[in-house]
């Protein structure tokens, strides 16, 4: 039988959330959570190959301890199993530590996977980076974005959208990729499925300790990156006001925004005249 | 001993029109950073039958070439890649490597720093250099709204993908030389684990108001139907969709499809242009992630125009007229 892994995220359920001026931070506990949508197209992809060739699936997440309800809401969905991994050490990891951390709990919680899925991307971060830097944590063949995932024996075939290259690619077990949001419509948590997940299934809890993460070997796998400082992209709205005839308003536009329409749309949009040094 | 080269390296991505345009751009904001570091600019090309890039990476900035040409690297194989970029980085230690944030790039990136033991940023919409040289990484973060800046401080090279059309490319000039350097294939590189068995160039992906970049909006203050019509030549001229208000959709001027707002589609594009739309709460709930809006009313006090980050206060159709002649002029295709 497959051993599926998903990784999963629990993202907030807003774009916007509440900034606190004073502290320059985000007010992350005040958001709402829920599973981060090509994270719950992945679970639907590993749920599909659990009906079509059998499959025990696990879901796998990292977070603070309410990150619990995605598990649950996965086990809702149908998997068999949730690992979460909680602990403040790992707050604020960037996605080279994550890939790291999230490795260390598959080898240690999953050895025997055949397959690992990820969301092909977040929707608070968006880096893509996770799945990617997983694969190389684990030395597995691995393909991004993919939209349908077939099994042949023991070879994964999957195929996706690349630059706007279709690719059929091939890869024998184990392996990872991440799942795009294009197929795999996740299905709905069926409300007897939710009643079980929330009472008697269990999910397992890991701190750092428990996958053998000490502060001093963790600086060895830790975060590269360091956030110098966050600003909000909405104070840069400058509610700029252009008044005048029609004509030369939108010539006043356009000179103004000009270059970054063009770089919104790929093509070059260039003033007539140049400007006079 | 001789203090070693400072480098930025920009890899070499080209499979199609847009992914060669910002390995350009790249190499243009790479030789803006490298001034103040003294450092030379590299292009990173690797493929079969890639003279035709080389010659490009030089009239575009590059000063130096590594190139590996051979027929088996054809396929653009991420994991040929990567062993490849991954040797050339350990022979060589550059200080920055910028790499394209298209879909190959952003795959392929967070992998090479994987494997390098490095930090990487994704999608960058902004670059600079502090004068110790540290790479200052501008990364939208939170869904866009926010934007961070990111620094690798201690380990090298120091990695960002960068979103397509964030620099401008430095124009094309055929009599600039660089050093080529034409570097055979490694004998101990391992057959890809990934198999490409089909690939083929896709069609174009069906355009839908959801996933335009650039939406053309029109509510009751563009008048008549002819007005509105006009609205469909403007987003053509930017590769666009037309949305609509409730109002306009009742009156017949635009199809149910069209719809913006909390009846209808939610809508993400990089620009907006809202012609004569009051702001009404049904409507903009439909604009959560527009990410540049421009409005377009008589009524400067109109809550659409406070949203927005241009408010042109003009009559909508005059202005339409106006831009897309405007347009017109400057557009080169
Ligand atoms: C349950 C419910 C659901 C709804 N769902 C939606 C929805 O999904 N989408 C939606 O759009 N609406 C929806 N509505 C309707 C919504 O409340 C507004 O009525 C509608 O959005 C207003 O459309 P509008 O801005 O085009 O028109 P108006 O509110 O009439 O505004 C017209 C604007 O044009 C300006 N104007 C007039 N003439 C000119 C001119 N010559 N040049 C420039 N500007 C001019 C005016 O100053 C004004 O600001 C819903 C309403 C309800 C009750």
């Amino acid at each position: 039988m497959l051993n599926i892994v998903v990784c999963i995220k629990q993202v907030p359920m807003v774009t916007e959330l509440p900034w606190d001026e004073k502290s320059a931070t985000l007010r992350r506990d005040l958001a709402a959570g829920m599973m981060n949508p090509a994270c719950k197209h992945a679970v639907e992809a590993a749920l599909q190959m659990k009906e079509k060739h059998g499959a025990v699936v696990t879901v796998l997440t990292m977070g603070p301890p309410v990150a619990e309800e995605v598990l649950r809401e996965a086990l809702a969905m149908g998997v068999d199993g949730g690992l979460l991994i909680s602990d403040r050490l790992l707050a604020g990891s960037d996605t080279y530590a994550t890939s790291f951390i999230l490795a260390e709990a598959v080898r240690k919680a999953c050895p025997q996977f055949d397959l690992i899925l990820c969301g092909a991307y977040t929707s608070d971060s968006e880096t893509a980076q996770v799945g990617p830097q997983m694969a190389e944590e684990l030395n597995l063949p691995a393909a991004a974005y993919a939209e349908n995932l077939e099994i042949n024996g023991r070879t994964l075939r999957v195929r996706r959208l690349v630059d706007n290259f279709r690719e059929t690619l091939e890869m024998e077990f184990p392996a990872l990729v991440t799942v795009s949001m294009e197929k795999y419509s996740p299905r709905y948590a069926s409300f007897r499925g939710l009643e079980e997940a929330f009472s008697d299934r269990d999910i397992f809890v890991f701190n750092a300790q428990d996958l053998g993460i000490t502060p001093e070997n963790l600086a060895g796998h830790g975060s590269r990156t360091k956030v110098r400082k966050v600003f909000i992209r909405k104070a840069q709205k400058q509610n700029v006001m252009i008044t005048g005839a029609a004509a030369s308003a939108a010539g006043e536009f356009l000179d103004r925004y000009q270059g970054m329409i063009s770089a919104a749309i790929g093509k070059s949009i260039e003033s007539k005249k140049k400007a006079v040094e | 001993m001789k203090e070693k080269q400072k480098s930025i390296w920009v890899f070499g991505d080209y499979r199609n029109y847009y992914q060669n345009r910002v390995t350009l751009q790249l190499l243009s904001k790479a030789v803006d950073l490298a001034r103040p570091m003294n450092a030379e600019v590299c292009a990173v090309v690797i493929g079969c039958d890639i003279d035709e890039w080389i010659m490009e990476y030089t009239a575009h900035g590059a000063d130096r070439i590594l190139a590996i040409d051979h027929p088996s690297l054809i396929g653009y194989s991420t994991e040929y890649y990567l062993s490849l970029v991954e040797q050339l980085v350990g022979q060589r230690d550059p200080d920055i490597l910028l790499i394209g944030a298209t879909d190959f790039g952003r795959e392929f990136a967070p992998r090479l720093a994987k494997r390098l033991k490095t930090g990487l940023s994704a999608d960058c919409v902004g670059l600079d250099i502090t004068p110790e040289g540290l790479l200052v990484q501008i990364a939208p973060s939170f869904g866009g709204n926010m934007l961070a800046e990111i620094v690798t401080e201690k380990h090298r090279p120091q990695m960002a993908t960068v979103r397509p059309g964030t620099f401008k490319e430095i124009p094309h000039n055929h009599e600039r030389t660089a050093i080529v350097e034409r570097l055979p294939l490694p004998d101990n590189l391992s057959a890809p684990r990934v198999r490409v068995v089909e690939y083929e160039r896709a069609v174009e992906r069906e355009h839908t108001i959801e996933n335009a970049s650039v939406i053309v909006c029109g509510g009751r203050g563009m008048g008549n139907r002819n007005n509105f019509k006009k609205l469909k030549e403007l987003a053509n001229l930017l590769g666009g969709d037309v949305g609509a208000t409730r109002p306009v959709v009742y009156a017949g001027w635009a199809d149910h499809g069209a719809l913006v707002g909390q009846a209808g589609k939610h809508i993400k594009p990089k620009i907006l242009f809202s012609f004569g739309i009051s702001g009404a709460i049904q409507h903009t709930a439909g604009l959560g992630e527009a990410n540049f809006i421009v409005a377009i009313n008589k009524n400067p006090q109109a809550t659409m125009m406070k949203m927005a980050d241009v408010a042109i206060s003009a009559d909508a159709g005059d202005l339409l007229g106006s831009l897309i002649k405007e347009l017109k002029k400057r557009i080169r295709e």
